[in-house]
């Protein structure tokens, strides 16, 4: 039977996490994520999990890929100062294809910032905080329910692409607390990533060149392979050769970008006759879907379209979307990231407006309803 | 011979190392170890940060993890404990373990989680070609310490136990037998166990110190230790200024993994669902 509990954002993150299989956390505390690993440390050991309160955040990241070679479903989560002290180790999970899924909550930054204030500031650190190119995939809860959903569905992507997954939620989505109906159990799909049968003849980095995943053996089973951070190859032991260099990084991207369509999910209001399309996610989707419907009462074509992924970003659904667009406005708590994207995007067809907040306030809704409304005229 | 060659990957070989360098020995030393005690290929595993001795591992025939640099305990403290069954070793060098990766050190110490630990300490950033490192003695050159060494090193063993290490052992590349008998006592012993192990790079180290090649600097490694139990039993004057060799603390204690396993048996459950609340959230805090 589906239950209805009251709880926050944090918290569901939690059990979305336990439901898709975590089996090892490994943390360092920061506002406004401390929730997650506090109630990690409660319900793990009861289900025989584990978890470790590491010595900084590269430490916990460093132990949940190490967790995870052994076969186990391993996460961490965090706020800006902590995300940006896993960069490095991020972009060793893409290098070798260890599933990782890393909640960052966001908080005004930079630096210190503002602890307990939300923000959207790691948008584009989400995207290329570590260096090189590296496949990544990003997610964005809108609310409490898709906290739970969406870190499901992180810890299922990163089992079927091999890649870290963020979830990218922020203060206000992180510890506003709503009603959510939380499915059965047993019908929430979870997905496993493909291991090998049996030893004999094991390469561990072999697969299709256009975007193909290698099977992942656990540590400890009598595969004996090799892990490491230098350009590899098929056999997992580290190479200098350009073309071999060249191969690997080539299908790291093409696991994301051929998969974009599948891995793509975001949800849309109003937008079949839209002139004023609304690009957000997270806690300001919120502000703006509210704006949006005000501008609909009003009689202005305002539409939305609200992004539930991030990385890989939806091209092909925003070039679709903003086709008789006559301005595509963009609020989010930055000075402009995710307005980027959907500049390149957009390109020539309309004007994009940026509406940045970064005063550690939420939007009000009337602030973006006198955009759409500037916007009309 | 045999009995060791079958832990190496044979067909990865020749390394990378150069001629005289010291961590082929050490590597040995950790091989003959392991053969002595006849563990079992699949399930020992063996983690390293960056640097010339980080690259060890990638010859050896278990499960191996070349992780980023300094970063090899904090690896490995993930693998031990998920899979505290595993038996697992850390190789790291002197600047992957005391500078970048002092910190994960101390924790793990702290922590006593059963990990075998053996630094390769040849007193210098060898990789990135020779600059000085937390474990170069004050006074002497590298490539950024061209007027000398303005600074002080760490003793790493007293380091160790300080931190909580509850096996600690130093050990040379000159002394290669009794190396082998200190990663077998580190590796028998439950907790965090840590050997260093004095190595020589005569390419960088030996070179700009102009000590000279592989064998004058394991004669300078020879000359700069006296072993600890004639050390308790020579004039003072004899051991002054010189490093202990041997095994330098032992005392068991209670090891992380095993008190977790406790907590485990404690509280596990049939997952009947989700009960917590949160508590404290809209605390403020930095
Ligand atoms: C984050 C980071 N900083 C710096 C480096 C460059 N680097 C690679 S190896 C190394 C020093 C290794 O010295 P040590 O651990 O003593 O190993 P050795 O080569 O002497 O065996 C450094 C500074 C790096 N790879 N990563
Ligand atoms: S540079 Fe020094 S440490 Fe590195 S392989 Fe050569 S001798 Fe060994
Ligand atoms: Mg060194």
């Amino acid at each position: 039977m589906p239950s209805a509990k009251l709880m926050q954002g944090n918290e569901a993150c939690t059990i979305g996490a336990l439901v898709a299989g975590l089996e090892f956390y490994a943390g360092y505390p920061i506002t406004p994520s401390t929730e997650i690993a506090e109630l990690c440390s409660e319900e793990l050991p009861k289900v025989g999990g584990k978890f470790v309160q590491m010595e900084d955040e590269i430490g916990s990241i460093a132990a949940i890929i190490g967790a995870s070679l052994t076969g186990k479903k391993s996460m961490t989560a965090t706020s800006g100062p902590g995300f940006s002290l896993m960069q490095e180790s991020l972009g060793y999970a893409s290098e070798t294809e260890v599933p990782v899924v890393i909640i960052n909550v966001q908080r005004m930054g930079p630096s210190t910032g503002m602890p307990t204030s939300p923000a959207q500031g790691d948008v584009m650190q989400a995207r290329w905080g570590t260096h090189g190119d590296h496949p990544v995939i990003a997610l964005a809860p809108g609310n409490v329910k898709e906290c739970f959903d969406l870190t499901v569905r992180a810890f299922n992507l990163a089992e079927e692409y091999r890649v870290p997954v963020i979830v990218l939620t922020d203060e206000v989505i992180g510890h506003m607390r709503e009603k959510v109906l939380l499915p059965d159990w047993e019908d929430v799909k979870v997905v496993d990533r493909a291991r090998p049968t049996a030893p004999g003849g094991y390469r561990p980095y072999e697969a299709d060149l256009d975007g193909g995943v290698p099977l992942m053996a656990p540590f400890g089973q009598g595969y004996r392979w090799h892990v490491t951070g230098l350009f590899h190859d098929e056999t997992g032991f580290p190479s200098g050769k350009a073309d071999v260099a060249d191969r690997l990084l080539r299908r790291l991207d093409r696991k994301i970008t051929k998969n974009e369509k599948v891995i793509r999910d975001y949800v849309t209001e109003s937008v079949e006759d839209c002139e004023i399309l609304v690009v957000s996610f997270g806690s300001s989707a919120m502000s703006a879907l509210s704006a949006v419907r005000r501008a609909r009462r009003e009689g202005v074509k305002a539409g939305m379209l609200r992004l539930k992924t991030i990385w890989p970003f939806p091209d092909e659904v925003l070039k679709d979307l903003s086709r008789n667009a006559k301005a595509v406005l963009v609020p989010e708590m930055n000075l402009g990231q995710l307005a980027y994207e959907v500049e390149r995007t957009v390109g020539c067809r309309a004007p994009v407006v940026r509406i940045g907040k970064v005063n550690g306030d939420l939007f009000r809704p009337d602030e973006i309803h006198d955009k759409i409304m500037e916007a009309a005229k | 011979m045999s009995d060791i060659l079958k832990y190496f990957r044979q067909d990865r070989l020749p390394h990378i190392w150069c001629p005289g360098c010291g961590h082929g020995t050490v590597t040995g030393a950790l091989v003959r170890a392991i053969a002595r005690l006849k563990l079992d290929k699949n399930k020992v595993c063996v983690v390293s940060g960056i640097g010339c001795s980080s690259r060890a591992p990638g010859y050896l025939d278990f499960d191996t993890l070349h992780t980023a640099h300094g970063r090899a305990l904090a690896f490995a403290t993930g693998i031990k404990l998920a899979r505290p069954d595993l038996k697992v070793i850390v190789m790291t060098g002197d600047g992957d373990c005391t500078a970048i990766g002092g910190n994960h050190f101390i924790h793990a110490a702290r922590r006593n989680i059963d990990i075998t630990t053996i630094v390769m300490n040849n007193n210098i950033y060898g990789m990135t070609s020779g600059q000085y490192s937390p474990m170069t003695p004050k006074g002497f050159l590298g490539t950024t310490a061209p007027y000398g060494n303005p600074e002080r090193t760490f003793d790493l063993c007293k380091l160790a136990e300080a931190a909580g290490a509850t096996y600690v052992a130093r050990g040379t590349s000159f002394h290669a037998q009794m190396l082998i008998d200190l990663i077998e006592q580190a590796l028998t012993h439950r907790g965090f166990s840590v050997v260093e192990a004095l190595t020589q790079c005569p390419t960088y180290f030996g070179r700009k110190n102009k000590v000279g090649g592989a064998v004058e600097l394991l004669e300078w490694i020879k000359e700069r230790t006296v072993n600890a139990k004639a050390a308790a039993v020579l004039p003072p004057e004899k051991v002054a200024g010189k490093l202990l060799i041997g095994e330098l603390h032992k005392n068991p204690q209670p090891e992380f993994c095993d008190e977790y396993d406790k907590i485990i048996a404690q509280v596990q459950r049939k997952f009947e669902g989700f009960r917590g609340g949160v508590r404290g959230c809209e605390q403020n805090s930095d």
